[in-house]
């Protein structure tokens, strides 16, 4: 069959993506996971000695924390079938791919098995965030020595 | 006080529906579409508009994937005002350490905890 054809054919038979739909349960999803952290949030700032600023980091540990029960417990491959993107992108997914990956190869061993496929699916996130940052912060300091921008 | 619990539900939703409409409208992979946006928040950082995004909406700016690359170009940025150039590299790691050893230590856990039956 000629490629033209085929990608006509391919269009009609595959499923029509709601994206409406996907839409709004995306945001409804994502929105409810970052309310949840912002109240992670007030928690640390009331109880403990954080700012707005630095509350961030206990918070994602403790989001990561929560998305790890939810994973082992199956329930967080439900939330991202409702979901979507709204799942996959707080940083609850992110921690949802590296313990959903850990705990599916463990009968490969902890070394080969977790070790080893641990950061299968979120090793390509932190690859293009540590390379990314790199450029963007070095552009930045070289466009500052040389005077064009400010800090 | 409960302003900031509103801008983090819509801004943190309306990232997710930037992730949608990716996987949705540019048919991107959603390994694509996390890097896509990772990428985004670094350069977003890099002009200054991260932060305040931020101080607006809390964790609706902290919570999704786009902070890490944010955080990661933050650290990077505060060493190099500091040390120079090799800030770029040593400093990457200053703001974002939670995310990588949580997911580190509670991967692990969860590996020791939990088995397979199909439905992680």
């Amino acid at each position: 069959m000629e490629q033209q054809k085929y990608a006509h054919l391919e269009k009609e038979l595959s499923p029509k993506t709601p994206l409406l739909k996907n839409t709004v349960r995306a945001f409804l999803t994502g929105g409810l996971i970052c309310l949840i952290g912002q109240f992670i949030a007030l928690f640390y700032i009331t109880y403990f000695d954080f700012t707005e600023r630095t509350a961030s980091n206990p918070t994602v540990a403790t989001m990561i924390f929560i998305s790890m029960l939810l994973t082992g417990f199956g329930l967080y491959k439900k939330i991202s079938q409702f979901g979507g993107a709204g799942a996959a992108v707080p940083i609850t997914g992110f921690g949802n791919a590296v313990v959903s990956s850990a705990i599916e190869h463990k009968s490969e061993g902890y070394v080969l098995g977790v070790g080893g496929n641990m950061f299968k699916l979120a090793g390509s996130v932190i690859l293009f965030g540590v390379f990314s940052a790199f450029l963007v912060a070095l552009i930045k300091t070289i466009l500052v020595k040389l005077g064009v921008v400010s800090w | 006080m409960i302003s900031i619990y509103i801008t983090s539900f819509i801004v943190g939703g309306l990232i997710c529906v930037i992730g949608q409409l990716l996987m949705d409208v540019a048919k991107l992979t959603p390994a694509h579409t996390l890097c896509t946006l990772v990428v985004t928040g670094s350069i977003l950082d890099g002009i200054g508009w991260y932060e305040p995004l931020i101080d607006f909406a809390g964790a609706g700016a902290t919570i999704p994937i786009t902070s890490f690359g944010n955080a990661l170009t933050h650290g990077a940025l505060a060493e190099a005002e500091k040390h120079g150039l090799i800030g770029v590299v040593t400093g990457m790691f200053e703001v974002t350490s939670s995310g990588i050893s949580a997911a580190i230590i509670f991967g692990m856990i969860g590996a020791l905890l939990f088995t397979s039956k199909g439905n992680v």
